[in-house]
């Protein structure tokens, strides 16, 4: 009985505690939701974001908070369930009231949320690069579209340095982002006049770990006499085998390139890297860049994470970028109001980690630098190409056919995200 | 033939005297002004592009001194640098660098003070010709061998030159049968017809995919009919014998990935085969195990000289036995003995704990996969015919995983701890009542259940990832084998995770691995249907609850 009295007693404290806790916040706090897998098999990749938008965060409260108030992050874990992303992203909106959200990786993730968002009026920041052909009004993707990042670097592979590749495997994992974004490659190689013979698409399950038959599949393609290259969009923990069984089969990056687009320093440390020198990885950032920026940032996140050793990678950057431009827009509106702050996204300008400004455009998409890296024996990447302008996402790619006069343009007088024409006449 | 890496090679002939390569600079178009000194040329390394940079190294192959492999092979592995007041250097920062020009050892430099010439892959192609071509006179075969592939490969200048030189000379037959066929890539694009038919004679006999891929190209482009269709007769001749090689291949790859299901599987065999106990926590016994093994590397690492690094495996091992083995234990006597014979209750109460394994290594060890190395001598493999590679990792599976079973299969059938184990498991009653602790045989059971899948962990962290969803990946097949094989049977096991490997290899290459994995499943479900106790019946406390 006495038991029970202590424990009402400790559970009524609690309460109003936190009751306390949520009124003072409500008053001098802006919150920012964080929408990242903790536990489950996505944590691998989207804990780092989430450590990378708490030290934002910390930081900006340190620089004195956003509109005078501090700025709070509310952390949930989705579990890598997709389903629970949508109900976690209608728990941050409805019950936090959370200003803004920076979360998902994966595309289902994002597209299971999208309709939560797009009913509350909520506002998702998207730092992972993925196969385009979305934009909606109330999300801004800051990771590649495929256009930044794919397309790029099989024009590398087919260029001079690049070993003029004649032909491709395409490799993949079985869902969406792989699939639509070898859709996009195939076209873009038909207009560079390579024929279907010459293009072998593959796709294995998720995790797959045996890649023998695969490897040796590769090989034999090959071996037509033709430079032959592997546009890999192989998915998390299935290219650590991968790795290994081309390393062991002694496929060598000066005979058979691999060009990876979901691997990057993350990845890279947990596989044994000094038979891998020379693949190659395609991204918009690579922590081995020299900038002052980049050098503050990873200095930053070494003091924030308590350990010198963890690498900085892509989607970091786009959550940074993201992160800033947000900030810049609440600044600029004075307020944390939707609406209010998506205008003021619209040209906001932040500085890339690796130099160059990252420019938000009017499709929801950001217009970056891209960069081709070669792998070196540390596990960081050599810059072997950079382009020389930042290159703007399409939102839709001109080489898929069903895209064609899809436009995703925000403000007026299009105000759209996927039509062929504008949802308003033009003021005369 | 691809089992070390040529610089490594390179690196260790580099002190011995190699004659310089006998290829006479083609035709070189350049000025007729006295040959470049070797120092010059090198100089040219440096170079500010890429282009600069190929050539530079272009020049060294014409040039033709064998002081310029040392140079080559650090240059491939990133390790030439250019540091102020001494020109070029090469060598391991940390193990001492030697001069470029002189070969002689450079003191007093640190890593900061060298900047790396940059190489990419299309410097590395044209430094791997050229090395071919430099070390062609090597007093060790295999070396020979390399560098005539390299030339066959990459075809640089002068190449023809260097392997007529080579075989009026050479006396290993290997050596002489790759030169061969070297030279005969080379003559199918001469201009004269005899060289061109002779070069289809020799390549006939070939059993590689590369010659068969260059084959197919001539064919496309000769002219003469006569010689087209020896071609075509050569091509015919070369895909019979690829495709009897492959079919070799699949079935290594079919016994390797049955090995490796049944690794997953054994531990398993004996928690649910023998104990009945459907064990959801299997896969997180062997995640722990290839975490032990993380551990135990990164101590060798940390506290033992590098030259033992390779050792750690011989720890990892009985290291991981234990770990697994003692969760393995604790559980049983916390938990599952709790629930025997409530086959929902286990199986919800063990998926809790997986979940629970899972998010510990995840708060303990990070999210991010643990990088756990091969040893050396597990790393890399031997090209067989017909660029089929029998790696050594897969092959050490193979009979490590055989060696597992056949101790484990001789603890059941010849120690005393086997006998109590067959006895409670067959019939507990009768077996309490002779005087066996039933609780105690039950809590060894379990604990050498996981130990096992611990130890299998340690095997199948060579090949895949260490991150804690590791277990996840194993746990749906290795039910799969042991329901398949038959529950309770060892032997099953065995046949039925062979037979599923085979399967499954054999039918990807024509279904992919989608389809394939599928249909296999498919076959499952049927054979499931028509014999429900699997391959092997047996009769044990499993089934008769």
């Amino acid at each position: 009985m006495k038991l029970y009295r202590a424990a009402a007693g400790a559970g009524a404290i609690i309460a109003l505690l936190a009751g306390l806790r949520t009124a003072s916040a409500a008053e001098d706090t802006i919150k920012v939701g964080v929408l990242h897998s903790l536990s489950g098999t996505m944590a691998i990749s989207e804990t780092t974001l989430k450590d990378t938008v708490l030290m934002m965060v910390d930081d900006l409260n340190k620089k004195g908070g956003l509109l005078g108030k501090k700025v709070e992050a509310v952390v949930v874990d989705p579990a890598s369930n997709w389903p629970l992303f949508a109900e976690k992203a209608r728990e941050l909106l409805e019950k936090d009231k959370v200003a803004v959200v920076f979360g998902c990786w994966t595309s289902v993730s994002r597209k299971s949320v999208l309709p939560v968002f797009e009913q509350d009026n909520g506002l998702l920041f998207y730092p992972v690069q993925y196969e385009g052909e979305e934009s909606s009004n109330n999300v801004f993707y800051t990771g590649a579209a495929p256009n930044q990042q794919a397309i790029p670097a099989v024009d590398y592979l087919m260029g001079k340095d690049g070993g003029e590749a004649k032909r491709f495997v395409l490799e993949g994992t079985d869902y969406v982002y792989p699939r639509t974004t070898n859709k996009i490659l195939r076209a873009f190689l038909h207009s560079k006049g390579i024929a279907d013979g010459d293009i072998l698409e593959n796709y294995t399950p998720f995790g797959f770990s045996d890649w023998q038959t695969e490897v040796a599949k590769i090989k034999q393609f090959a071996s037509a006499g033709k430079k032959t290259a592997v546009i890999s969009t192989i998915n998390g923990d299935a290219n650590v085998p991968f790795y290994k069984e081309l390393a062991n089969q002694g496929i060598k990056a000066s005979d058979i390139p691999v060009v990876a687009f979901s691997v990057g320093e993350e990845e890279l440390a947990g596989i044994d890297t000094r038979s891998l020198v020379g693949h190659l990885a395609a991204w918009n950032y690579f922590e081995s860049v020299k900038t002052p920026e980049n050098q503050a940032f990873i200095k930053q996140w070494h003091a924030y994470v308590q350990n010198d050793k963890r690498t900085t990678n892509d989607p970091m950057e786009a959550t940074y970028i993201g992160f800033k431009m947000w900030t810049q827009a609440v600044l600029q509106a004075g307020t944390t109001d939707v609406n209010a702050v998506r205008q003021a996204l619209y040209g906001q300008r932040v500085r890339n980690l690796t130099g160059g400004e990252a420019v938000m455009n009017s499709n929801h998409h950001l217009s970056k630098p891209v960069m081709i890296g070669e792998i070196r024996p540390d596990g960081q990447f050599n810059v072997v190409f950079k382009t020389k302008d930042v290159i703007k996402a399409d939102a839709w790619s001109p080489f898929i056919a069903e895209d064609k006069g899809k436009v995703a343009d925000w403000p007026f007088p299009w105000a759209c995200g996927n039509c062929t024409e504008p949802r308003f006449k033009a003021y005369q | 033939m691809r089992i070390l890496h040529i610089p490594l090679i390179l690196a260790l002939l580099a002190p011995l005297p190699v004659l310089a390569g006998n290829a006479p600079p083609p035709a070189a178009p350049g000025p007729s002004q006295p040959a470049p000194s070797f120092t010059d040329v090198l100089a040219g390394l440096d170079g500010d592009s890429y282009d600069d940079r190929i050539s530079a190294v272009e020049a060294l192959g014409r040039l033709g001194d064998p002081r310029a492999l040392p140079v080559l092979s650090a240059m491939l592995d990133g390790h030439l640098y250019e540091a102020p007041g001494h020109g070029l250097v090469y060598g391991d920062p940390d193990a001492g660098l030697r001069s470029a020009a002189t070969g002689e050892a450079v003191a007093g430099l640190t890593a900061d003070d060298l900047s790396e010439i940059p190489v990419n892959n299309r410097v590395r192609g044209v430094i791997l010709g050229v090395i071919g071509g430099l070390s062609l006179k090597s007093p060790e075969a295999g070396v020979r061998i390399k560098a005539v592939e390299a030339l066959a490969e990459r075809q640089p200048d002068g190449a023809a030159a260097a392997l007529k030189g080579l075989l009026s000379e050479e006396t290993d037959a290997r050596v002489r049968a790759a030169a061969a066929t070297a030279l005969a890539l080379l003559n199918l694009g001469s201009p004269e017809r005899h060289l061109r038919q002779e070069a289809i004679a020799v390549l006939a006999t070939s059993s590689d995919p590369m010659v068969e891929g260059r084959l197919r190209q001539y064919r496309d482009t000769e002219k003469d009919p006569d010689l087209s269709k020896a071609a075509a007769g050569a091509i015919h001749d070369i895909s019979v014998r690829l495709s009897l090689i492959d079919v070799g291949a699949n079935l290594f790859q079919g016994l390797s990935q049955g090995s490796v299901l049944l690794l997953g599987a054994i531990g398993l065999a004996i928690t649910f085969g023998v104990m009945g106990v459907i064990n959801m926590a299997h896969g997180e016994m062997i995640m722990l195990g290839a975490y032990t093994t993380y551990v135990v590397q990164e101590a060798f690492r940390a506290f033992l000289p590098s030259s033992f690094a390779d050792a750690y495996l011989v720890v990892a091992l009985p290291a991981a036995f234990l770990v697994a083995g003692a969760v393995g234990v604790l559980l049983e006597r916390t938990l599952i003995r709790h629930l025997y014979g409530r086959p929902l209750e286990t199986l919800l109460s063990t998926w809790g704990i997986s979940l629970i394994l899972q998010q510990a290594v995840r708060s303990v060890f990070g999210a991010p996969n643990k990088e756990v190395g091969n040893p050396s001598w597990l790393s890399g493999g031997v090209d067989l015919a017909g660029g089929f590679t029998l790696t050594w990792n897969r092959l050490a599976i193979i009979l490590f995983c055989l060696g597992l079973l056949a101790a484990l299969a001789a603890l059941l059938r010849y120690s005393r701890f086997g006998l109590h184990m067959r006895a409670v498991s067959q019939n507990r009653p009768m077996a309490s009542a002779m005087g066996i602790a039933a609780g105690r045989v039950d809590a060894l059971t379990f604990g050498l259940g996981s130990g096992i899948a611990g130890i299998a962990g340690v095997a199948l962290s060579q090949i895949g990832n260490v991150s804690p969803n590791l277990g996840q990946g194993y746990i749906v097949d290795s039910f799969m084998v042991v329901v398949f094989g038959g529950v309770g049977s060892l032997w099953g096991t065995l046949a039925g995770a062979l037979s599923l490997g085979i399967l499954n290899k054999l039918l990807e290459p024509y279904a992919g691995a989608m389809l394939g994995k599928i249909l296999v499943l498919v076959l499952i479900i049927l054979f499931i249907q028509k014999r429900p106790r699997g391959l092997f019946a047996f009769k044990g406390r499993s089934v008769e609850g």
